[in-house]
């Protein structure tokens, strides 16, 4: 007899049948819609009302409809729509304090949805979650990580049952291949909700980490006595509204700008771009999985989303300041880079008065969602930065974990500050305490004369604060507004998100309500808008660089494609063009090939050539000449300012050089027609040498995102 | 549009919520998820519900799969676990098994009826205690090797070998009581 073991695989090729096809397809359906569900609401299988029953009935239809309305395809109509609904609440404002839930034709309930959700289990799901609570008394679920690997003997794990407050499994080395459980207590009324890492230690010395898998009510504040740090995963799902539409989404897009001979046009002009939308839609599809549209890519709003640390202006340097580098080109030896850096001044901050700054976090279970809680603590380090040194912080957390979890700080105690950051964790059922009345209380404690306070309420749309009534809520934060505090809202997430609360709660509370789908609208809403520091410093600007044919056979701008000027229109101050932002840097980057290098693409004109040298009129050291305009905000005429460009101008920084690893990135993603052998690695290491300090992870991020992207593309 | 896209990547975009990432991961491993139940369960009607109690509850899971390991090796390790769940439930509720499930009920139903009356893979799997059942299954499978059959069943690679040098050895005896 042959090996045994061929024997035994070759009976199960024999006897393994195919899946049932239309079990197939109804298991994948009903997992589908189990994952969609699961993504609404991660507790929809705890069918607790804790929340007021006709807590928001119009409100809640209004959020609805704004929710229709967004899931049809184009940025413009969530635009309208959301125009929409802010005129139409405020028609609706008074019939709101006159006893909202009463208004026929609106009487959705959130909670009730989620009731009658979960009345829609089949008995299998129901099983399947008394499942999940039968497991947590014992082994099966475990997903363990023994940190030493001893080859023989395997884990005997007995289960300690857990209660609601404590969970201590144990883990004992035991005898080799003899791995036993001792039967677990069938019952027990623990309840199911979120979900659990723990890190324990085992009976040895070594040191074991334990993820479980079971689904317990405990809520981990982030920390174990081992000090494991457990928090969600922080990718950021940026455009939440590209993953879930039909692709039906057009990009402006040009064709890639050629490579140009300097000699036969020898200016290139264009705006400057500040914007940074398609570094979204690029990471938006890698997360979700594809390469982005070669359309969706622009390079130079990829190069531009990225802060980078140039050289800022004096006080008396004008609105910004141009920074050149010319630096080798990673993807060809036989040209270099002609790096144009703008940095835009940033004014005096300090002249704001303090601001004290509440921050009422929403740590229910549905927060745990990539692009709520975690994208709420990228957003909160994002604007930490821009806080003054005598500014105060303060976190008061409900619904999931309450209470104050930050005790007012100093701005510049940021260690404080993010420490308490990161233990935020998403999680647990806890009903709501007087989060808000707390909040509030600690705003009050700090305000002093002269300084500006705030509460920040960040939540999914449970607005469980500790007041049930909404009319009582909203005089409540009225009240509060009267007496110095004002109230922000901020919205995570969708699909849970009470736009028109927000909204109402919002303008009672004399603040804004924002919604925050992506770092850039936190960025936006945390940092320009909260500090009041965007404004444009500078209109207008527009590029022009003047190439020597003398010394500069060719060139090519990376990207700016749709920003091309015409050369005449430099000087023409009716064109518009793009706007530079307090603080704003941008960043332009010409491949260049000297006179003579072997990359030189196009050959010499047979009669023509004669004529060239005749047209310089002095020979120059020069490589280019650099020309800039703007205008001062409000003003009509442009200002001037010119910079001749030299071969030995600037030094690489890793700023250039993570600039230039996007902007080979970029061409990587769109086509590739210039960066010849140069691939996917090389752009990650080049990045990888180019992220500087990278305080807020952008670039890392990036680095990330190039991984998936060649991983994608194998 | 995902045809290229791994496993990990669309796992970890479905346990941050994208729901096209999650149907077409699990559309993509879910006949290997079903071969491997059969190979976990001995019957088609046992395995179909195993896979299915997998798929229901797999959204949940997923939503704490970190990428620690391969998804495939997650996904099986999820697998064994639920065949686990399933066979002691099914013994709580005192239920007789289906198929090897369990392999008390079995050995007793062995006495009972004639060994002819089972297939020779289902008298080697009865014949076999459950981890050597669970390691049987996994690398009697497609494209497992002992590395990743050990991360499965969370035992070293060595276990595995052992177990594997152990079942076949119990088959070799088995094969000559046959011959007696």
């Amino acid at each position: 007899m042959t090996d045994p073991l061929d024997h035994l695989k070759h009976a199960f090729e024999q006897a393994t049948p195919a899946p049932d096809a239309a079990r197939k397809q109804a298991n994948l359906a009903r997992a589908e819609e189990i994952f969609t569900r699961t993504q609404g609401s991660p507790d929809a299988a705890r069918p607790i009302p804790d929340r007021p029953k006709k807590r928001a009935g119009l409100i809640t239809g209004v959020g609805q409809m704004l929710s229709t309305l967004t899931r049809y395809p184009g940025r413009a109509a969530l635009t309208a729509s959301t125009a929409l609904v802010a005129v139409g609440l405020v028609a609706f404002m008074p019939m709101l304090r006159q006893g909202s839930p009463g208004v026929p034709g609106f009487t959705a309930d959130e909670t009730g949805t989620v009731i009658s959700q979960d009345r829609s289990l089949t008995d299998r799901e129901r099983s399947q979650v008394e499942t999940d609570a039968a497991r947590r008394d014992g082994y099966e679920e475990t997903e363990m990580v023994l940190a030493e690997e001893a080859p023989a003997p395997e884990p005997i794990i007995e289960p300690t049952r857990p209660s609601l407050v404590q969970v201590q499994p144990k883990v004992v080395l035991g005898s080799p291949n003899n791995r036993s459980v001792q039967p677990a207590p069938a019952t027990g009324g623990v309840e199911i909700s979120g979900s659990a890492e723990m890190g324990i230690l085992g009976s040895t010395d070594d040191r074991v980490e334990f993820h479980s898998d079971v689904d317990v009510t405990f809520t981990m504040s982030g920390e174990s006595e081992e000090g494991l740090v457990f928090s969600s995963p922080s990718e950021i799902f940026d455009d939440a509204l590209t993953a879930d539409e039909p692709n039906t989404e057009e990009f402006a897009n040009e064709e890639p700008n050629p490579v140009k001979i300097a000699i036969e046009e020898p200016v290139s002009t264009f705006s400057i771009d500040v914007d940074t939308a398609s570094y979204s839609v690029v990471r938006s599809s890698l997360m979700n999985g594809y390469l982005p549209d070669p359309h969706a890519v622009r390079i130079e709003e990829m190069v531009n989303y990225f802060p980078y640390d140039y050289a800022a202006p004096g006080r008396d340097d004008g609105p910004f300041k141009p920074t050149v580098t010319i630096s080798p080109t990673p993807w060809n030896q036989g040209t270099r880079l002609m790096h144009i850096a703008l940095q835009g001044q940033m004014p005096a901050v300090e002249d704001r008065p303090a601001l004290n700054l509440v921050f009422l976090i929403d740590t229910s279970g549905s927060m745990g969602q990539t692009n709520k809680l975690p994208l709420l603590k990228q957003s909160f380090r994002l604007m930490l930065g821009q806080l003054n040194p005598q500014d105060e912080v303060s976190i008061v957390t409900y619904a999931g974990s309450a209470g104050r979890v930050l005790d007012p700080t100093p701005a510049s105690d940021r260690a404080t500050i993010l420490a308490a950051l990161d233990r935020l964790d998403a999680g647990g059922s806890t009903a709501g305490q007087a989060g808000l009345q707390q909040a509030y209380a600690t705003a009050e404690s700090m305000a002093e004369d002269g300084e500006v306070t705030r509460v920040i309420l960040a939540t999914d749309g449970d607005f469980n604060v500790g007041i049930h009534n909404p009319e009582e809520l909203e005089e409540f934060i009225a009240k509060k507004r009267d007496s110095g505090t004002y109230l922000s809202v901020l919205g995570f997430g969708r699909g849970n998100l009470d736009d028109a609360t927000m909204q109402a709660l919002a303008q009672n509370g004399n603040g804004t309500a924002a919604y925050i789908d992506t770092l850039s609208e936190a960025q936006k809403v945390l940092v320009d808008q909260l500090t009041g520091a965007l404004f444009p410093i500078a209109n207008d600007v527009k590029i022009q660089v003047e190439f020597n044919p003398a010394q500069i056979a060719e060139y090519r701008l990376i990207g700016y494609e749709t920003r091309a000027l015409a050369r005449e229109d430099f000087n023409n101050d009716k064109v518009d063009a793009g706007e530079i932002g307090a603080g704003h840097s941008v960043t332009a980057i010409y491949e260049i090939t000297p006179v003579g290098s072997p990359a030189v693409l196009n050959d010499p004109l047979r009669y023509t050539a004669g004529t060239s040298d005749a047209q310089t009129t002095e020979p120059s050291d020069e490589l280019a000449f650099l020309r800039l305009r703007y205008k001062d905000p409000g003003a009509e005429t442009s200002q001037l300012i010119e910079l001749p460009i030299t071969a030995s101008m600037g030094e690489s920084t890793p700023d250039t050089v993570f600039a230039s690893a996007i902007a080979g990135f970029g061409q990587l993603l769109k086509d590739g027609n210039y960066t010849g052998e140069w691939g996917w690695a090389e752009a990650i290491a080049l990045a990888e040498t180019g992220t500087g300090d990278d305080p807020f992870g952008y670039r890392r991020e990036a680095v990330t995102m190039m991984r998936l992207a060649q991983s994608l593309s194998e | 549009m995902r045809m290229r896209t791994g496993d990990t990547e669309l796992a970890l975009a479905a346990s941050g919520g994208d729901r096209e990432a999650f149907a077409s991961l699990l559309g993509r491993h879910y006949d290997r998820l079903f071969r491997l139940c059969f190979r976990l369960t001995g019957r088609q009607a046992e395995a179909e519900d195993l896979t299915q109690d997998i798929c229901l509850a797999l959204p949940t899971k997923l939503m704490r799969f970190r990428g620690e390991a391969r998804f495939s090796t997650w996904l099986y390790r999820v697998a064994v676990n639920a065949s686990h769940d399933r066979r002691r439930r099914a013994a709580t509720r005192a239920r007789a098994a289906d198929g090897w499930g369990d392999w008390e009920v079995n050995r007793r139903a062995t006495n009972d009826e004639t060994a002819a009356g089972l297939s020779w893979l289902q008298q080697a799997m009865t014949a076999l205690p459950q981890d050597l059942r669970d390691t049987a299954a996994l690398t009697m499978g497609e494209e497992m090797t002992h590395a990743q059959a050990a991360e499965v069943l969370e035992v070293s690679e060595g276990t595995v070998s052992w177990r594997l040098s152990e079942i076949r050895k119990r088959l070799k005896e088995m094969h000559e009581r046959e011959m007696q």
